[in-house]
């Protein structure tokens, strides 16, 4: 087993901003674990702009923002970047092991940064009734598919719930000539951004109804409609006031769950309620050594607060590696 | 073309009997309507393998099911390389005032010849499953039960059954049998006719048209569906053993079931339905599911929940049907295989293979039977020096696709060259997309790999089979 000083979790704006600031900070050798094939994480099908405004002062898509960081990860000869590598086990004691094409690799590092991400709350985490057909997609998949792949999921889609995904994909999926229906969110207001609510939404026409649910899920093989139910202050369906929708694709914009599966094996305090650790402070969690930041730690509202915030968690990590 | 025995439906039943009919000197065909075997029935099973208790031994699935139990403990999850988990069950009451059902269904289980049976009390419940609420008072605790992949099995019979010269057409309906005068049957399928000598009716919710179509209209099948919702496989150890209520009239009740992949399942509901394709699950299914729940385990929180289902159970009446039909000579049905159907399979073949012989059938053994099924490799279910070794052999088993579950890109191929064609298949097979988060980050990823494998463009993959195509265009 192979020492390290540090090891960080998560190639993408959080795991690049902490190893870039760990070295400033005086760390001399830095493992950066990717589980995809780049670095950038989901920034990479993020293709709509408003990156970067905060950190850069300029307007960036996703891609951009990442490749920013990137370039100069790859520069930087006391990061070692190592891709396709997917951690499996974490210790307290902060032993890694981690599988890529190949090979089991094991290493024990002095410290730890867990910039895992966060991943999206599914239909069956609100428990939307109804069938289980082809066509519904949490809406991240869904732009994963559009962005990076160049397919088309379907022709007439509904979106549940008015995140900023939600809200980003429902102009996606217009600009691509799929008929988006209408954006159905429960609660009284969007958790997303005004811009977004404005410029998704607004601009191309499409309707958004608050305090309404999707009461079931219809289609045997493909989606064919959904039921949409008013609901009063109490979430209670409203008798009377359903409707349907036809569709044959639901995407699912119902919030983001930080992951934090290596950190629990570890043995670390965690929320059971926001699936963060329970820490004192930002980046902090109740393991000695061992960080988390960007959405691992809370889910963000922007990149730009993502890469400030783990920039702090890379300089912790030096100071708790005793340097400077 | 001409058969010795077409078998209708390559669920668990009929896989089972495929397979034990490939051990003799037979030319055998199955039948599928689905895309894939396992994708009717069989797909919502619990998994249970159950001991055979809560059985009238008066009953002909009580010594199917306690055979059945005996076959694969002894003999088929080992030869055929499944993963079967003798974990018991317990059977709890909430009211000391039960206890003499308790006492019946012992002695009942014990005259099924059900081994190991022992009441236990709340002392004994207190140290062995700390989790149980305080209303549950004693319970029966049931030591052959276990738990195996319901779809896993199904999956290496049939490969089994191939292996061994059987053959298998899928997405292929039976539209129509004729009887043929001197003996036999012309089966219309999928737009070709097969002769056959003998006829197995092992088609789950369909039994009742086939063996109507067949000229034997003598039961009825009635739907009765189940919702079963899945819980994260972080609650894994939040019960040791299958935890079943007192059975109702019905059905065996909401049970807290252990899985053999880890995560713990709850449910099923138990309505009739007219609909035999009424999959959707309900509000109300989930309430019930969850407060039946809660009464043997008090800290199930919905946030646990990380899937949800719908089955149908094929009910013709209180028994399984498994008879030679005199009005159809040479049709067997093995129809009404509700549960303990799953448990049941291997000994409702030998009972099928038995009746086929009766009626003139010649079982004459294969000089060479492949009685072993290879193990597939599942990193989830292995240490990790074994997937160090597994790795080093061919690198694309470190090269992972699923990261809630655990599943390599190697894996993924392995499913599709074992005859998986659709996502869910390769779900079933490998639990790539099983976990929490429902495929969010794997899904194009194994599109892809799919493409590659099977040659297909990217819109005619499917979910389950036509109809469900997953990506309607690709962007110019």
């Amino acid at each position: 087993m192979r020492d390290r000083e540090l090891v960080i979790v998560g190639g993408g704006p959080a795991g690049m901003a902490a190893a870039l600031a760990a070295r400033a900070a005086g760390a001399q050798d830095v493992l950066l674990l990717e589980r995809d094939q780049h670095l950038g994480g989901i920034l990479n099908q993020c293709i709509h702009p408003g990156f970067g405004l905060h950190h850069f002062k300029e307007e960036l898509t996703g891609p951009e923002y990442a490749d920013r960081f990137a370039r100069q990860v790859a520069e930087d000869p006391g990061i070692e970047v190592s891709l396709r590598s997917f951690v499996v086990k974490l210790t307290k004691d902060r032993e890694i092991s981690f599988l890529r094409p190949g090979a089991l690799e094991e290493v024990k590092a002095r410290a730890v940064i867990l910039a895992t991400g966060c991943r999206e709350r599914t239909r069956e985490m609100i428990a939307i009734p109804g069938s289980r057909p082809a066509g519904v997609y949490p809406a991240g998949l869904a732009q994963k598919i559009v962005n990076m792949e160049g397919w088309i999921p379907g022709r007439e889609a509904v979106i549940v719930g008015s995140g900023d995904i939600g809200l980003i994909m429902a102009r996606r999926m217009a600009l691509e000539g799929v008929s988006v229906k209408a954006v159905v969110e429960i609660q009284k207001t969007s958790r997303g951004l005004v811009r977004n609510v404005v410029q998704c939404l607004e601009d191309f026409g499409i309707p958004l109804y608050f305090q309404h649910r999707i009461s079931m899920i219809h289609g045997r093989d493909r989606v064919e409609k959904v039921s949409v139910v008013k609901v009063d202050d109490e979430f209670r369906d409203i008798p009377a006031s359903g409707f349907e929708l036809s569709c044959d694709t639901v995407l699912i914009s119902v919030g983001l769950i930080p992951e934090n599966e290596l950190l629990e094996m570890a043995g670390a305090e965690m929320d059971r309620k926001t699936n963060g650790p329970v820490a004192p402070e930002v980046n902090l969690t109740s393991l000695p050594g061992i960080f988390a930041c960007g959405n691992a730690f809370k889910v963000y509202d922007l990149a730009d607060s993502v890469t400030r915030d783990s920039e702090l968690a890379g300089r912790a990590a030096a100071r708790y590696l005793g340097l400077k | 073309m001409s058969y010795d025995v077409v078998i209708v439906g390559a669920g668990v039943t009929g896989a089972a009997i495929a397979r034990e009919l490939s051990r003799y000197r037979l030319k055998l065909l199955v039948l599928e309507k689905e895309a894939e075997p396992a994708f009717g029935v069989s797909k919502s099973n619990s998994g249970i393998i159950h001991a055979g208790t809560q059985n009238s031994p008066a009953s002909l699935k009580g010594w199917l099911c306690v055979e059945g139990n005996r076959l694969l403990r002894e003999e088929l999850a080992e030869d055929l390389g499944l993963n079967l988990v003798q974990c018991g069950q317990l059977i709890v009451i909430f009211d000391e005032a039960d206890l003499p059902e308790l006492d019946r269904i012992k002695a009942e289980g014990e005259a099924l010849g059900v081994k190991g049976l022992q009441l236990v009390d709340r002392a004994w419940l207190d140290a062995n499953e700390p989790n149980l609420g305080p209303e549950v008072k004693a319970a029966l605790l049931v030591p052959s039960a276990g738990i195996i992949s319901p779809y896993r099995f199904v999956y290496a019979l049939v490969e089994n059954a191939l292996k061994n010269g059987a053959e298998l057409k899928t997405s292929c309906r039976v539209t129509g049998v004729t009887r043929i005068e001197k003996g036999g049957f012309y089966v219309e399928a999928g737009g070709q006719v097969y002769a056959t000598r003998f006829l197995v009716n092992a088609a789950g919710l369909r039994a009742d048209e086939i063996s109507a179509l067949a000229g034997a209209p003598t039961f009825r099948i009635t739907p009765r569906k189940g919702e079963e919702y899945l819980l994260d496989r972080k609650r894994e150890h939040i019960a040791n053993r299958i935890i079943f209520p007192l059975p109702s009239k019905t059905s065996k009740g909401i049970l807290i079931i252990k899985t053999s992949d880890g995560n713990p399942m709850i449910g099923p509901t138990a309505h009739d339905t007219e609909d035999k394709e009424d999959l959707a699950t309900t509000d109300a299914g989930l309430a019930e599911v969850l407060a039946g729940a809660r009464r043997m385990i008090p800290s199930f929180e919905k946030s646990d929940i990380i899937a949800y289902f719908a089955g149908l159970r094929p009910v013709a009446g209180k028994d399984f049907v498994i008879r030679h039909e005199d009005s159809a000579p040479g049709l067997v049905n093995a129809a009404g295989i509700q549960s303990p159907g799953l448990t049941s399979a291997p000994a409702i073949a030998v009972m099928v293979a038995d009746i086929l012989k009766k009626h003139g059938l010649e079982l004459r053994p294969k000089e060479q039977f492949h009685r072993l099924r290879p193990r597939p490799a599942h990193l989830f279910q292995i240490p990790l020096e074994e997937s160090r070794r597994l790795i080093e052999k061919n690198p694309a088993y470190g090269d992972i696709v699923c990261r809630c579950e655990l599943v390599s890109a190697q894996e993924v191929r392995d499913a599709i060259k074992r005859g998986a064609v659709t996502l869910d298949g390769v779900k079933f097979r490998t639990r790539a997309q099983a976990g929490r988060c429902h495929g969010g980050f794997c899904t194009t990823r194994i599109l892809k790999i799919m493409q590659e494998e099977l040659g297909f463009p990217v819109t005619a993959l499917t979910k389950r089979g036509p109809g469900s195509e997953l990506i309607k265009d690709e962007r110019k």
